[in-house]
């Protein structure tokens, strides 16, 4: 899967992972391409609008796709597809705070925590709906989020990072100790969402408002980065200095990466309630932490395209990893965890040492060796 | 009254373990800034080794420890090389994910290799509890520390007097200036994960004697890692002081809140000192230069 020799050329700036990318960002540029932000002057030639068609095409097949899916799936690939779009959306959250605004979150799997509990709490106490339950659970963990990341008012690097184990600790702590609203150790139920009197219960039902919303973050973080928000994030994360010295104020930007990341993770969090209907401590653990870290680093981080194919690995590889054990007898089954746990963790290892730009990188060079000219659009 | 002095000198005790788990820390980040996530797991594998040497292999203790520390110590030494090696030049975030990663994979080797069971360490202490006055100390623990805090002592002169030690030293504080008077830096980061390695084994064995043994002791390095940067991260003296206190707190907290609440001490602390006083206790404040 990795290449020795196929190491990335990081360049001088590329301090942290995604170096690559940035270079393969940067070399259509060189070579007087056309870049995929819209310019004026390049949006006259014909090339262009050839790419935009396809671009418009290619983005209504998936969308045919993406509707279609309940209507052929069975019910088992509707249970994947849904796990699929969580992981989407938490991941997309994980990703613009480590990817694009280079801070280490080791305690994601927490504020997805916040957000589920805050599902639990907000529909159960509250009697309030699907609708407004899960924005205001994403509103929880953001301002969970914020909190932890109000120390980077002093510190950065890895005193953040530590500050994120902190959170992690201390959250599930919250989650175990305070029974009358999280239920402690044995959890909490939730009850199905309901929209209009339609109740959501199957994963038929609540494929669609997931996608929906696995969509939009998607297509958050693709033109996040479009915006002085998005370019601010990435400006600190390559140069803190440099970027305060032109403007960007890097305190004011950490608290509101981790505000959005942790608003991602939140209502991740709070999808994983109302999917499968009750909220244990236990679902949130570091474990779950170590999985997002996992799917960003082996996706690619700080890509769009990273966080969508980071999701697929990380969907399909334990399922695989359960159907091959399952063809080994039981005494494979128990090995399951620690194998899972090893593979995961070599993965980490394996593409920051290889391929920093991690499965998009490697797609992406492929592609350039296969067509030159559209090569690294993305 | 008394029950309390009795509580803070078993807390104290675990501080003095955590001293030295933190002292692990410590020497690999003032020698290559990084702090390595999986200190806890390879102090776990350490206790492993022993646990073959001793209870599996029947090795009489003086066999089995050296054994462990030696094979913890090569554990070291290949982390470095295969790992950290090819990461060098690259952000301290990197180093840390990739230790992180390091991380889950002892975790889930430990429990390919010896299962997911507890087992009982073999004795290495004399197992009459220590009693002074009126207090009871458990042997494990008591013993456990002053063997620990033995250690540290021993691993400070040795860092102190020898030539490898300096050699070290000088590597820890300017790198390119070691380099021109003819250490190679390479093998001083090799020569330090090794020796890292070696004190997560030890602790490993007495961290092993005091609970148990399982895939989750590794765990108690998080714990530790709260320590040193309350300590200061590239304080020795500061790792030692700061588990003396991380330890007491535990366990007073432990003891008047219940068992639950002493796994957070470490993590609420670690929150506050980063707030408050972000170098640590006793650890020199970072000044960046552009």
């Amino acid at each position: 899967m990795t290449v020795p020799g196929a190491t990335g050329p990081a360049g001088p700036t590329a301090a942290d992972a995604g170096g690559p990318s940035r270079s393969g960002r940067a070399a259509p540029r060189r070579h007087g391409q056309v870049d995929a932000a819209p310019h004026p002057a390049a949006t006259a030639a014909g090339g262009t609008r050839a790419a935009a068609a396809r671009r418009a095409g290619g983005a209504a097949l998936a969308a045919a796709v993406l509707v279609a899916v309940p209507l052929f799936g069975n019910s088992y690939h509707l249970h994947m597809a849904c796990l699929f779009g969580i992981i989407v959306i938490s991941a997309v959250g994980l990703n613009l705070l480590t990817g694009y605004a280079g801070l280490i979150s080791l305690g994601h799997a927490a504020f997805m925590g916040v957000g589920a509990y805050g599902v639990a709490w907000f529909s159960s106490r509250l009697g309030l709906p699907f609708y407004l339950c899960l924005p205001l659970a994403g509103l929880l963990a953001a301002a969970a989020g914020m909190a932890t990341g109000l120390p980077s008012l002093r510190i950065k690097g890895l005193y953040l990072a530590m500050a994120t184990l902190a959170a992690q600790f201390i959250l599930g702590f919250v989650f175990n100790a305070w029974e009358p609203v999280t239920g402690g150790r044995g959890g909490t139920n939730v009850a199905p969402a309901q929209i209009a009197g339609l109740q959501l219960s199957t994963e038929r039902e609540m494929y669609y408002p997931i996608a929906a919303v696995a969509v939009a973050a998607l297509l958050f973080t693709r033109n996040l980065f479009r915006t002085r928000v998005g370019r601010a994030f990435i400006a600190m994360r390559d140069r803190d200095s440099a970027a305060e010295v032109l403007g960007v104020d890097p305190r004011r930007y950490q608290l509101a990466a981790f505000g959005v990341s942790s608003l991602f993770a939140g209502i991740a969090g709070g999808f994983m309630a109302y999917f499968y209907k009750v909220v244990t401590p236990g679902q949130f653990s570091f474990q779950l932490s170590l999985f997002y870290l996992t799917a960003i680093v082996v996706g690619g981080m700080g890509t769009v395209q990273g966080v969508l194919l980071g999701a697929m690995f990380m969907t399909a590889t334990p399922a695989a990893l359960a159907a091959v054990a399952g063809a080994f007898g039981p005494l494979a089954a128990g090995l399951l965890a620690p194998l899972r746990e090893v593979l995961f963790g070599l993965l980490i290892v394996l593409f920051l040492i290889f391929e920093p730009g991690g499965l998009a990188g490697i797609i992406n060079r492929i592609r350039k060796r296969i067509q030159p000219q559209n090569a690294a659009k993305e | 009254m008394e029950f309390l002095l009795e509580i803070s000198l078993v807390g104290l005790a675990v501080g003095g373990v955590y001293g030295l788990i933190g002292l692990g820390y410590v020497i690999v980040y003032r020698a290559t800034r990084i702090v390595n996530f999986a200190h806890g797991n390879i102090m776990m594998f350490g206790a492993y080794c022993y646990f073959t040497g001793a209870a599996v292999l029947e090795l009489p203790w003086w066999a089995a420890l050296p054994l462990a520390i030696a094979a913890t110590a090569l554990l070291g030494t290949v982390v470095e090389r295969l790992l950290l090696r090819p990461l060098e030049g690259r952000s301290q975030t990197v180093a840390l994910l990739a230790t992180f990663g390091l991380a889950a994979v002892l975790h889930g080797l430990v429990q390919l290799l010896w299962t997911t069971r507890n087992f009982f360490m073999p004795a290495i202490f004399p197992q009459q509890p220590i009693i002074l006055g009126a207090m009871y100390i458990p042997a494990n623990t008591g013993y456990g520390a002053l063997l620990a805090l033995a250690a540290v002592g021993v691993f400070l002169v040795l860092f102190r007097v020898t030539n490898l030690g300096l050699a070290m030293r000088a590597t820890a504080s300017d790198q390119v200036a070691a380099s021109s008077v003819g250490i190679n830096v390479p093998a001083m980061f090799n020569v330090t994960w090794a020796c890292a390695a070696a004190t997560a084994a030890l602790a490993g064995v007495v961290v092993g004697s005091i609970t148990t043994l399982n895939p989750n002791m590794g765990r108690i390095g998080l714990s530790v890692l709260a320590v040193v940067i309350l300590g200061g991260l590239d304080s020795l003296a500061g790792a030692i002081l700061a588990g003396l206190i991380v330890g007491w707190l535990e366990a007073v907290t432990g003891f008047y809140l219940g068992a639950s609440y002493k796994d957070v001490v470490p993590f609420l602390v670690l929150l506050t000192i980063l707030m408050v006083r972000p170098h640590g206790l006793l650890g020199a404040p970072r000044v960046e230069r552009l």
